[in-house]
């Protein structure tokens, strides 16, 4: 059960980011592993705030695809970078809600006054996947391995099958509907009838936004070049309506698909990180506060056998959590609703419109109602940037931090990450 | 990047090779290292007439620890411990006929200086002098002091101190430099001191503990260096480049413990930005170093206003709006704050295929040498450094024959290091540094060009 009320604790405090340019799959860095990107991307948060050498209360980060070498990967990527070897590390996976996730679990601890500094993160890379040998090879080795005599060991052996070879390759598709998270997706945007054009436009929207916002600086203190990439790869500034109108759909069947390679995210490569600490802590450094992470809820759906769309957790979440801190969905000033698909963003909003829905779903005697669009991913979002899954959290958090800190004091930002599995995360950041 | 002739030059054969064939003859240079005495050897100091820089300069090798020998006569004994600098009060002069003495102590002193030593001599600005045969005694000095710059061999160097009437403690801090490693490729130079308060009590090895400084350009090259350099001396580092530049720019931070920050300083509102950064993060600035520059060479005739406009922009107009905001900006540049500018040894003696950079950087000269004078009056400096040729990956893409004949182009036969430019940078930041202002240093071994 959720928590209807809050207990009296310290905010923590967002300083800043990093992260590197986000790289489309299988290119800028096809050759770098997640422990790479999550190393570097530490070391341009270390090189901004001058942490060299700082031993802090923990890092937390996690990659949603990873190696079994990857097991300690948060620490291993500390290890490796300049924090003091005594910063303590671990990981997370939530899918595309790790990131958001991996601030909230720092976020608590500090407000719990059981740290004073941390830092959140995450990587992903599609590029450099983890392939595994197929579950019968597996076996074949195992017995191999574990055969005492020369008799057992051909026996093994004799086990083997040239179809073995073909390696299990890691899939974006749900393990109990096989259906692939576009696939998904569409099921929701067709059931909530979200038009291809506006779809489009949202995508086009997003593009411009995270134009304009790299043109005038906006990234200079949140982002570092990693591999020959300054800016992320999938942006493109020139994108139209009528460039995307001529893609065809790759997700959902028939003459109703609307979901195509230019409204849903491609799979990406990339890392971010977010640096919270208490308030005391970043005076102590002569550091800055840009915001407070104020508070965060998480929410799954039934999406197997309940009948919920698989990517709607989030629209679960919201309702708990405004209700926990006496806020209307209208009471913020920027809202970042993470863009698996632009079909997501829109069903997400379309749902929390319908009174029918509100009522039946969410319990609520009044839809939670509409917001101003123009306050809306406003530096753009997954569909500009892309989506390495894990990365994405700490992308929108340290983004959102430096809107609310120049919109100044007292303002209010809305985060909201759907993630695979029918769950999401959603967060309340305040300057 | 070695100096594989100047090896040669020095190995058993190639000094054999090299004298035979009346080949250039570079010298090993004596480069600052941390924690080594100011000179290897003694120093010896005289004077032509009546000096009255004794006492500062024996006060500085005394702290420094180095012996101070007598005069050597032309007659005179030539046993005892080679010296390494050669230390020339002739603020006494009052006629050309004086400078018979400054000949008669010179030249057996220099006779017998060692490998990397170090000749200095300090004299009255010839602007001061109270007659025209004074102002000619002491401009006469120039051509002296060039003249043994080049007469010099095996990495020593020559230079000149105008010390103007009152402004004697100020030479403690410039006497050091030009005595020390620090000063490796700088030869041939005169440096004209100010009257200036000097601050109490500066720590030697860390003369810039406690102090800010922003360095522009710090990703890679001579701007890399300098910020190792000024960390290495104690100040806190906030490394500045573009944003494209961010991970080289990280590597730097990380690697001296500063911090890095993204910017185009070009951009409109990169003044304010800066200032925002440092008041918000440092409570202010101590030193700036304007090293950012780019070129884009092409024959005035071919230039297109594009290649104009961004040398421009980057080279001269950063340089004044981020100075000027800093002046503007209430308590952000410390009372006693050093700006160092650089500028370029093609911004003296200009260059072919790049009248836009070598405008840019002529500009930094007139910039520094008009502020002076307000900055004066708020106990803060602004000067100039103009490399000559130093070895960079920049230079190290030019064509062999190019790069060798251009680095050998000065009197110390060899092209210099990002390290010199910085030490000399590192140097006019120091809080001692206080008399050295609108001054503009070549670090270039007395190049041959717009000497």
């Amino acid at each position: 059960m959720a928590s209807n009320t809050k207990p009296a604790t310290r905010k923590a405090a967002i300083v800043g980011g990093n992260r590197i340019p986000f790289a489309r799959s299988n290119s800028k860095y096809a050759q770098a592993s997640n422990q790479d990107m999550l190393t570097a991307t530490l070391d341009g948060l270390i090189a901004r705030f001058g942490l060299q050498g700082k031993a802090l209360g923990e890092v937390v980060a996690g990659a949603v695809l990873k190696h079994s070498r990857d097991f300690n990967l948060t620490r291993e990527s500390v290890l490796g970078s300049k924090l003091s070897a005594t910063t303590p590390a671990y990981d997370v996976q939530q899918a595309c809600g790790t990131g958001l996730e991996a601030a909230l679990l720092v976020a608590n601890k500090i407000a719990l006054g059981q740290i004073e500094s941390g830092i959140a993160g995450g990587v992903d890379t599609t590029s450099d996947a983890p392939l595994a040998v197929n579950d019968d090879l597996r076996r074949v080795l195992i017995s191999l391995n574990n055969a005492k005599t020369v008799q057992d060991r051909l026996k093994a052996l004799g086990g083997f099958r040239p179809g073995m070879l073909a390696p299990e390759i890691p899939r974006n598709a749900e393990p109990r509907t096989g259906l692939a998270m576009g696939d998904h997706a569409a099921i929701t945007a067709k059931q909530w009838q979200i038009g291809r054009e506006e779809q489009d436009e949202l995508t086009v929207r997003s593009h411009h936004n995270l134009a304009a916002a790299y043109d005038r600086g906006f990234f200079d203190d949140l982002v570092t070049p990693f591999l020959g990439l300054a800016r992320d790869q999938n942006l493109r500034p020139d994108s139209s309506v009528e460039k995307l109108a001529k893609l065809a759909p790759v997700f959902g069947k028939g003459d109703g698909a609307t979901m195509t390679a230019g409204n849903s995210t491609p799979l990406s490569d990339g890392a971010s990180a977010v640096l919270l600490a208490s308030d005391e802590w970043a005076a102590d450094q002569g550091l800055p506060v840009l915001a407070h992470l104020v508070d965060g809820q998480t929410a799954a759906v039934d999406y197997v056998h309940g009948g919920e769309g698989l990517l709607m957790a989030p629209v679960y979440a919201m309702p708990v959590m405004l209700a926990r801190n006496g806020l209307t969905l209208q009471d913020f000033d920027f809202y970042e609703i993470h863009e698996a698909f632009a079909s997501t963003v829109l069903a997400t909003l379309k749902a929390w419109e319908d009174p029918a829905f509100c009522k039946e779903k969410l319990g609520l005697d009044a839809p939670l109602g509409s917001i101003d669009r123009a306050k809306l991913n406003v530096n753009g979002s997954s569909l500009a940037a892309g989506h390495p899954f894990a990365a994405t959290g700490g992308r929108i958090v340290a983004s959102l931090a430096k809107m609310l800190h120049e919109a100044g004091p007292g303002k209010r930002g809305l985060i909201s990450i759907c993630a695979a599995g029918g769950q999401g995360v959603v967060a309340i950041l305040e300057s | 990047m070695s100096d594989w002739y100047r090896d040669f030059a020095n190995s058993g054969f190639g000094t054999t090779i090299t004298k035979q064939l009346g080949l250039p003859r570079p010298g090993r240079l004596r480069r600052y290292e941390p924690g080594t005495p100011l000179l290897p050897g003694p120093a010896v100091v005289g004077s032509a007439g009546e000096g009255r820089l004794r006492d500062t300069v024996a006060a500085v090798l005394k702290d420094a620890g180095v012996t101070v020998q007598s005069p050597v006569t032309a007659d005179g004994a030539t046993d005892g411990e080679k010296p390494s600098a050669v230390i020339l009060d002739a603020t006494g002069l009052t006629a050309p006929g004086d400078l018979a003495a400054a000949h008669d102590f010179l030249a057996p002193a220099v006779k017998r200086l060692r490998a990397t030593g170090r000749v200095i001599v300090l004299a009255d600005p010839p602007a001061d002098a109270s007659s025209p045969a004074q102002a000619a005694a002491r401009q006469a000095l120039d051509g002296l002091v060039r003249s043994i710059g080049k007469e010099l061999r095996e990495g020593s160097t020559a230079n000149l101190i105008y010390v103007p009437a009152g402004a004697e403690a100020s030479l403690a801090s410039p006497l050091r430099f030009f005595l020390s490693g620090r000063s490796a490729y700088v030869d041939g130079q005169a440096v004209t001191l100010s009257v200036a308060e000097l601050p109490a009590g500066a720590d030697a090895d860390k003369p810039l503990a406690g102090k800010v400084a922003v360095v522009t350009g710090a990703a890679r090259g001579i701007g890399a260096a300098i910020a190792k350099v000024m960390a290495r001396d104690g100040a806190h580092v906030v490394a500045v480049d573009i944003p494209a530049a961010g991970d080289k720019l990280a590597e730097v931070a990380n690697e001296i413990g500063g911090t890095a920050f993204q910017l185009d300083i070009t951009a409109d509102d990169a003044p304010e930005r800066l200032i925002e950064h440092l008041r918000e993060r440092h409570g202010g600035v101590d030193v700036v170093v304007h090293n950012a520059g780019i070129t884009r060479d092409k024959l005035l005739v071919n230039m297109d206003a594009a290649r104009w406009n961004s040398v421009m922009a980057v080279n001269l107009q950063a340089q004044l709006d981020i100075t000027q905001a800093l002046l503007d900006a209430d308590g952000v540049l410390k009372p006693d704050a050093r700006v160092v500018c650089v500028s370029s040894q093609s911004g003296i003696a200009g260059n072919r295929g790049q009248t836009n950079y070598a405008a840019s950087k002529a500009g930094v000269i007139g910039m520094v040498r008009a502020w002076a004078p307000a900055f004066a009056e708020r106990k803060a400096t602004i000067n100039a450094v103009a490399p000559g040729f130093i070895v960079t990956e920049m230079t190290a893409k030019m064509p062999l024959g190019t790069r060798e004949v251009g680095s050998r182009l000065n009197s110390l036969q060899q092209g210099g290091l990002p390290v010199d430019v910085a030490e000399t940078i590192a140097w006019l930041s120091q809080p001692g540094s206080a008399g050295v202002n609108g001054q503009t240093v070549r670090v270039c071994g007395q190049s041959l060009l717009g000497a």
